[in-house]
């Protein structure tokens, strides 16, 4: 007497609830983990998880239990050289010690770290918790480029494909109904007599007669109800639907003049890695451009742009020149959400400052979602540093922070994506 | 019979083929008189079995942290490679749900289903603890229940109020168990009937205890009566009963983790005689078809190679020792019955009269109905036994610097190994006995547990923690003190701590 059932098919994840209280119960102890870990990751592992830590004194769960000491008995086996009465010096360590089962969980109370990994998505949503990408919600309404064709209930009229046939009959089912209850209420009344008048001993032919006909005749008329009728049909009806464009592009702007050392770079590099980390949360697709300048700005790949080193001045207009021509030609901002990010060790001609102003403000701003400036430096700021806090005082898309070291990237993130109700308002 | 053919000894299994192996076993199995509940076998993945581990064997269970952090453990020490996967879970259910895992191969899974479809099933629905104390009939109802239960109050109360109320639970959950008053049985429908005028009854019945209108004094002054009259052991049962503040959800709560813990309080007390019996069961099981040329040698070959894997005893200086091996043990006293019922010596008729010669069928069927580990290994562990173990007993008095050997396997030892080794599944002696002596109704409705060493043994340190769980459940201030042997008390801990509590 045995059922063999095969649950191999059934969902694996029975436990996938408990594991998610799990991270919800320690999640304070799992952000610091992750946060912590953020700047030792590179741009190659995007889409890893990561190896959380927690102490396992945070996970204990007290019971009462027997402590160390007291006198105990413990039975072994593989006596080989013991004899009663000998005496051994106490070990030290559990061998030997305790009693058995319950106390090898019970002193587990040792520094270590207990160690698991959490998903790419569970990453992410613990890094960027509390973040959120500024006027998402407020330019998405007048970008709408693309549509969806979505269900919109029923109608009367439509093409013989789009019959539904359930809500169809239903409505056949109804319109039966409504039209022959009357009927069928009087063809019971008159059955009733009927069978009243064949119960009873006198025979009256004439009367009989009547009902007999009147039945015949109700119970034609209930049959030309007609089955189906046009006037059941219904047709599933569709509608179009706009959709907020997913596709976005990110502009990396920077400066590899001959200030820019590679650490700086670096710091740059992860600041860029965060931001793509992020917009990968909220777009489905994804272009970056990576625009390098000195003197003149060039588009390049992502290997040159973090590596290549380049020597001259300084010009940041034109990378924001290359930026507005390529939008132009390549990224219209009817169809794309277009994010900029520049970062600078600060370092730019100095008459070359309110030009770049002049072009964030009247091309560049108007187009973009969000552009955010970081400078890495640890000099006192320039002239481009005073000519963007202009630009920030008249657009609220726009971000500007300064980094000294490898340490603030993080945090600073933090804070130029913040919700903050202010500066969506 | 050797003109019958051998079974497909695979190495890869089929449905059709596990049936025909599930088919000759129950033939050998009803040939042995061994009365189960109907089994459903049901393959898994190695992923399922590991959400399998983590509800500690319940098929299905409420949600909590616990098992996720238990599953995030198993699945670190599985891919790692540190642990091996059981081959099989069973749960004591009717029908007795089984679970084989997709890796085995036929051979593994032939002997999976002898151990768990006929050994612990049989044992399941024939031992005397399980018997009395678990319905399996009603089980998977229960546990349906209580999970949608704890999802009810999630939804209704919020994730953290129930985790918090569980937590408190957990922490007790050892003494949530009635050691010597039979439980009632579990029933679906009644329990859904019942938990609602069980939760009006309930609050009602705290309300007139904790009623704040003036007794007459007089009348107390006399009787200065005591609340709980007898110290009560299951703090879980007292807690559900007596707490004053804790709504009726909360109660509901309490219950189910006390009830889930009596389910398996007769697994905690039958571990060697559990494993012994079903690993006793594969090993004959699978002879006798290997006797009558069912399955080939290399079956045989792979069988005894994992079967002895499993019923191995390293011994207490190996570096993969860690305590007695239930499996071993458990399996060598039953083949160690049945050799004093066929071929007993000099010796065991002398130790066991009254079996030495019997039917070993009869007598391991007695043995396996009517024991739990403490008393089978006080009846039946024999000197031949103990011989072969080499077993020898370590007293370790913590006020010497030394420990001392005080007995071995020696015509002077034999009977303080055997009640040592008994000892050491007493599960009365293995927990801490802490009981519930005194609710102060009248005065402050403070809690007091007392704690009672057993051989000085003192309680682990976290108490404290523990406290605080039970001053969740109860409250008001809890307390544990500790009775020493002359009579005395003294405090452990109490909740809140006393400066705290002047402080705010």
């Amino acid at each position: 007497m045995a059922n063999f059932i095969d649950r191999r098919l059934n969902a694996k994840n029975k436990s996938t609830v408990n594991r998610q209280r799990f991270i919800r119960r320690y999640k304070n102890q799992i952000k610091q983990s992750v946060e912590g870990a953020i700047n030792k990751r590179g741009v190659t592992d995007v889409n890893s998880g990561e190896d959380v830590s927690i102490t396992k004194k945070d996970l204990s769960e007290p019971m009462f239990h027997r402590g160390k000491g007291g006198v105990r008995d413990q039975v072994h086996p593989g006596n080989d050289q013991f004899s009663p009465g000998d005496k051994i010096p106490r070990p030290q360590g559990g061998q030997g010690q305790g009693s058995g089962e319950g106390n090898a969980s019970a002193d587990g109370e040792g520094n270590d770290d207990f160690v698991f990994s959490i998903s790419k998505d569970e990453y992410l949503n613990i890094l960027f918790e509390n973040l959120e990408l500024p006027n998402l919600e407020k330019n998405q309404l007048d970008k709408l480029i693309e549509y969806k064709t979505v269900r919109n209930g029923y109608c009367a009229e439509g093409v013989p494909a789009n019959i539904d046939i359930v809500k169809s009959l239903q409505g056949s089912i109804a319109r039966r109904i409504a039209m022959t209850s009357s009927k069928r209420r009087e063809l019971k009344s008159l059955k009733d007599e009927l069978s009243k008048l064949d119960a009873s001993p006198v025979a009256e032919t004439q009367a009989r007669k009547r009902l007999v006909k009147a039945i015949a005749e109700l119970e034609a008329k209930i049959a030309k109800v007609p089955f189906i009728d046009s006037f059941d049909l219904r047709y599933r009806n569709y509608a179009k639907q706009a959709v907020p464009t997913s596709k976005a592009v990110m502009f990396c702007l920077m400066d590899v003049s001959g200030s820019m050392d590679q650490a700086t770079k670096d710091i740059a590099k992860r600041f860029y890695i965060l931001l793509y980390l992020f917009l990968t949360k909220t777009y489905k697709s994804i272009d970056v451009v990576y625009i390098r300048h000195h003197t003149q700005a060039k588009e390049v790949d992502e290997q040159e742009f973090f590596y290549s080193q380049e020597t001259g001045g300084t010009i940041a207009s034109s990378a924001l020149e290359l930026m507005k021509e390529i939008i132009e030609q390549r990224y219209s901002d009817s169809q794309w959400n277009i994010y900029g990010a520049q970062a600078s060790d600060g370092d730019n001609w100095a008459d070359d400052s309110p030009h770049c102003r002049q072009l964030l403000e009247q091309s560049l701003m108007p187009k973009c979602r969000y552009f955010s400036y970081i400078e890495i430096t640890q000099r006192a700021h320039q002239t481009l540093w005073q000519q963007y806090e202009l630009v920030q005082k008249s657009q609220p898309h726009f971000a500007m922070s300064h980094i000294k070291s490898a340490e603030d990237i993080y945090p600073v993130f933090r804070e130029l994506f913040s919700k903050k109700s202010a500066q969506a308002a | 019979m050797a003109n019958s053919t051998p079974l497909d000894d695979g190495p890869d299994w089929t449905f059709p083929l596990l049936q025909t192996y599930q088919d000759e076993i129950e033939r050998v199995a009803k040939h042995y008189r061994l009365s189960t509940y109907p089994n459903q076998i049901e393959v898994i993945t190695a992923e399922q079995m590991m959400d399998a581990y983590a509800s500690i064997g319940m098929p299905i269970g409420y949600n909590h942290w616990t098992f996720g952090k238990k599953f995030i453990e198993t699945e670190q020490t599985y891919k790692r490679g540190y642990m091996g996967l059981a081959y099989e879970i069973v749960i004591n259910s009717d029908p007795c749900i089984a679970y084989l895992m997709e890796e085995n191969s036929v051979t593994m899974q032939a002997l999976v289903m002898a151990h768990a479809c006929y050994g612990h099933n049989s044992f399941f629905k024939n031992n005397y603890l399980f018997k009395s104390w678990t319905d399996a009939s009603s089980i998977i109802d229960y546990l349906l229940f209580a999970k949608n239960y704890v999802a009810k109050c999630e939804q209704k109360y919020g994730i953290d109020e129930v985790e918090t109320c569980l937590d408190a639970c957990h922490a007790l959950m050892n003494h949530g168990v009635d050691r010597y008053k039979r439980p009632q049985k579990l029933s679906l429908d009644e329990e859904l009937k019942k938990q609602e005028e069980r939760a009006e009854y309930l609050q009602s019945q705290v309300n007139l205890l904790w009623r704040t209108l003036p007794e007459q004094k007089e009348n107390k002054a006399s009787t200065a009566h005591r609340f709980p009259r007898e110290p009560q052991e299951n703090i879980l049962y007292f807690i559900e009963k007596n707490a004053p503040l804790l709504a009726p959800w909360q109660r509901e709560l309490v219950r189910i983790v006390r009830k889930i813990s009596q389910y398996f309080y007769p697994q905690k007390q039958t571990q060697v005689m559990n494993e012994g019996w079903a690993c006793f069961w594969h090993y004959t099981i699978l002879n006798h078809l290997y006797d009558e040329g069912k399955v080939t040698d290399k079956f045989m070959m792979e069988f005894l190679h994992n079967h002895t894997n499993v019923v191995s005893q390293p011994s207490y200086d190996s570096k993969f020792y860690s305590g007695i091996n239930p499996y071993a043990l458990g399996f060598n006293m039953f083949m160690d019955i049945k050799r004093i019922c066929e071929a007993p010596t000099q010796e065991d008729k002398q130790w066991f009269p009254e079996i030495a010669g019997a039917d070993w069928l009869e007598t391991v069927h007695f043995a396996m109905e009517n024991f739990k580990d403490e008393s089978f290994i006080l009846q039946y562990l024999s000197p031949k036994l103990m011989r072969d173990m080499k077993f020898f007993n370590i007293h370790d008095d913590q006020n010497n610097s030394y420990v001392e050997v005080s007995a071995i396997h020696n015509e002077a030892g034999y009977k303080e190994i055997r009640s040592k080794l008994s000892e050491q599944y007493n599960l009365s002696i293995l927990e801490s006995n802490i009981q519930i002596t005194d609710a102060d109704v009248d005065g402050d409705r403070s809690l007091t547990l007392c704690y009672t060493p057993q051989s000085d043994v003192p309680l682990a340190n976290n108490h404290k923690d523990v406290l605080q769980h039970l001053n969740y459940l109860w409250k008001f201030d809890v307390k544990l003190v500790e009775e020493s042997n002359s009579g005395s008390q003294k405090v452990l801990s109490q909740w809140p701590e006393p400066e705290t509590k002047k402080a705010s």
